[in-house]
């Protein structure tokens, strides 16, 4: 069978002729691979156009926004306490911080102080939510290098954090937590006994999924050198989060700008020195442990509180804080101000901010514009994985296919966060 | 030495003069204007001197102002010096009719997504941009939906079929 290419023929069976290849198919050296959108390596909806040369990566083009659910433009409709079940949808592996983040973006523009205690429930619910992020990035690190014990083993945590924000706020994944000034009820005494559960019982298993991981021969082969970043790459990048940290910058939104007083607290930000995949892992796993200690902290002062401090959930503003629904039966004031609220009576002060918090995978920043109508002229989302996504092709140029995969999950890439 | 922003403020008058406007501080966060085809000089200018050092680009999006004819588009930069814990926030208007600005991604590789994003939904031409295309919507999109001419559907419209939507 001769083409008239002077490419040496391996094929001699005569009834391939029919085959029609597509055009210089035959003479190119490199493969490409479709990785995605579904694919049950990628953990979440994104689309990776490989260039592979054996399994050596040349060239990757991403494609992202397939679950873009335009909240952008939804928001741009509805009343500030609306928009707080579109932050859920964020990230939806720390629901919770987006939630908090919003309300904080929210008081920093109405000009709201929150009560010590609203804050440090606040906190406590946070780093529960940063736990379950780094949990499941760190152990599907593990997944995707071979080992599924571990990420089947902490789920069962997971499981019992979720459990608590269903005592919180009725909700698991979506949480949409809190309300503008505070939150809708007192934690129940089921919070506190699952939280003590959690802290007691916890710390064992991560133990063990770090006994699992770390100085694994075969884990610390597979993530050590691969995936990295330098610092300097990483910021023009505009990496934030644990990623950034483990390339050696401490840039911690909860450290440079404290809000919901994190000033009262005690607690470390561990950095990496090579930002490859297992710093990022490594990074994820130590603050998993600052935020046990935070919690712990937490607890401890919400527990010393005395008098009528030790009650307060939610500050005092009747303008954009839903009352509770009995008192919306049966007091005046609470049904007028429960119709303003719902009817979105209630006019947002003109104004500018931005407003960042830590989220599990950076800085998650919240830019609101308002013009003094009932809903936000116009509100952004800065959202750290869509813009710490597009390094990956710098990250996974000229490495292994499997490296590359480990590079995706070790970047904790949540694809409702990046399409928003 | 820390940046304040009276400084930084000052830094910047001293070089551009009096073409940075609407000097604001919402917040606390320094907040001016600059015309469209001075935004790269700015953000070099802000990136380069070490007493500015704002080498982290934050945030890059746009808004739509239909009423300021002529400079309907705004592009609104976050810039953030790390080390000083400072922000920044840089304005600049362009009309929706031409909307070319000067890209940041050979300054910041950060903008390059930004960039397309902020393509995307306000249709902003980011000149000298290596790969300006849709980011979030479909390729075949014809229009960008986040410009204020599109608004979302009135809840309160009556003339759609209520049967095919489960609510008869």
């Amino acid at each position: 069978m001769t083409d008239g290419s002077d490419r040496p023929q391996t094929t001699t069976m005569s009834d391939t002729n029919h085959i029609r290849l597509p055009e210089g198919s035959i003479g190119r050296t490199t493969t490409t691979l479709n990785l995605g959108p579904t694919h049950p390596a990628v953990h979440g909806v994104f689309q990776n156009i490989l260039e592979l040369d054996g399994e050596r990566i040349v060239k990757t083009e991403a494609t992202v926004g397939y679950i873009h659910r335009a909240f952008e433009k939804i928001a741009e409709r509805r009343p500030l306490y609306q928009i707080t079940t579109l932050t859920d949808r964020l990230n939806y592996c720390s629901a919770p911080i987006n939630n908090m983040g919003w309300h904080l973006t929210c008081e920093k523009l109405l000009g709201i102080r929150t009560p010590k205690r609203v804050d440090y429930l606040r906190v406590i619910v946070m780093e529960l939510a940063r736990i379950t992020d780094h949990l499941i990035c760190t152990s599907i690190v593990g997944v995707d290098a071979g080992a599924f014990t571990g990420f089947l083993y902490v789920m069962q945590y997971r499981e019992l954090v979720y459990e608590i924000y269903e005592e919180i706020c009725g909700a698991r994944l979506t949480t949409n937590m809190g309300r503008i000034g505070g939150f809708e009820r007192d934690f129940p005494q089921a919070v506190w006994e699952k939280l003590e559960r959690f802290l007691r019982e916890y710390p064992k298993a991560q133990k063990e999924l770090e006994t699992l991981l770390v100085r694994n021969r075969i884990f610390y082969e597979r993530t050590r050198g691969s995936g990295a970043i330098s610092a300097e790459r990483a910021l023009n990048y505009g990496f934030t989060g644990p990623n950034l940290r483990a390339a050696g910058v401490d840039y911690d939104v909860r450290v440079h700008e404290p809000y919901c007083s994190y000033q009262d607290f005690d607690f470390r930000i561990p950095v990496g020195t090579t930002g490859d995949n297992h710093d990022r892992f490594m990074v994820r796993t130590e603050e998993i442990w600052q935020s046990l200690s935070i919690i712990e902290q937490a607890y401890r002062k919400i527990r010393d509180m005395k008098g009528a401090e030790a009650g307060v959930y939610h500050a005092d503003v009747p303008e954009y804080y839903l009352p509770q629904k009995t008192d919306v039966y049966n007091k005046m004031e609470a049904l007028i101000w429960h119709f303003k609220i719902v009817m979105g009576e209630v006019d947002i002060p003109a104004g500018e901010v931005y407003h960042a918090v830590e989220g599990g995978n950076g800085e998650l920043g919240f830019y609101l514009i308002s013009d003094g109508g009932r809903s936000p002229y116009r509100l952004h989302f800065r959202r750290p994985c869509f813009i710490y996504y597009q390094a990956y092709e710098e990250i996974v140029r000229g490495s292994m296919l499997s490296d590359a995969i480990i590079t995706m999950s070790s970047l904790n890439l949540i694809a409702g966060e990046m399409d928003a | 030495m820390a940046p304040t922003n009276e400084h930084v403020r000052e830094r910047l008058t001293g070089k551009f003069g009096d073409s940075l406007t609407e000097w604001g501080e919402p917040h606390g966060l320094l907040t001016f204007t600059a015309p469209r085809e001075m935004n790269l000089k700015v953000l070099a200018f802000l990136h380069d001197e070490d007493d500015l050092a704002f080498r982290f680009l934050t945030d890059l999006t746009a808004v739509h102002y239909p009423d300021r004819t002529g400079e309907e588009l705004c592009v609104v930069y976050h810039l953030h010096n790390l080390t000083a814990n400072r922000r920044v926030r840089l304005k600049v208007h362009a009309p929706v009719a031409q909307p070319d600005v000067f890209t940041a991604s050979m300054l910041f590789s950060a903008a390059n997504w930004m960039e397309r994003e902020t393509y995307d939904f306000y249709g902003v031409n980011f000149i000298g941009h290596p790969n300006l295309k849709r980011v979030l919507n479909v390729d075949e999109m014809d229009y960008f939906p986040l410009r204020k001419e599109f608004p979302l559907e009135d809840q309160t419209r009556i003339d759609k079929d209520d049967e095919m939507f489960g609510r008869g």
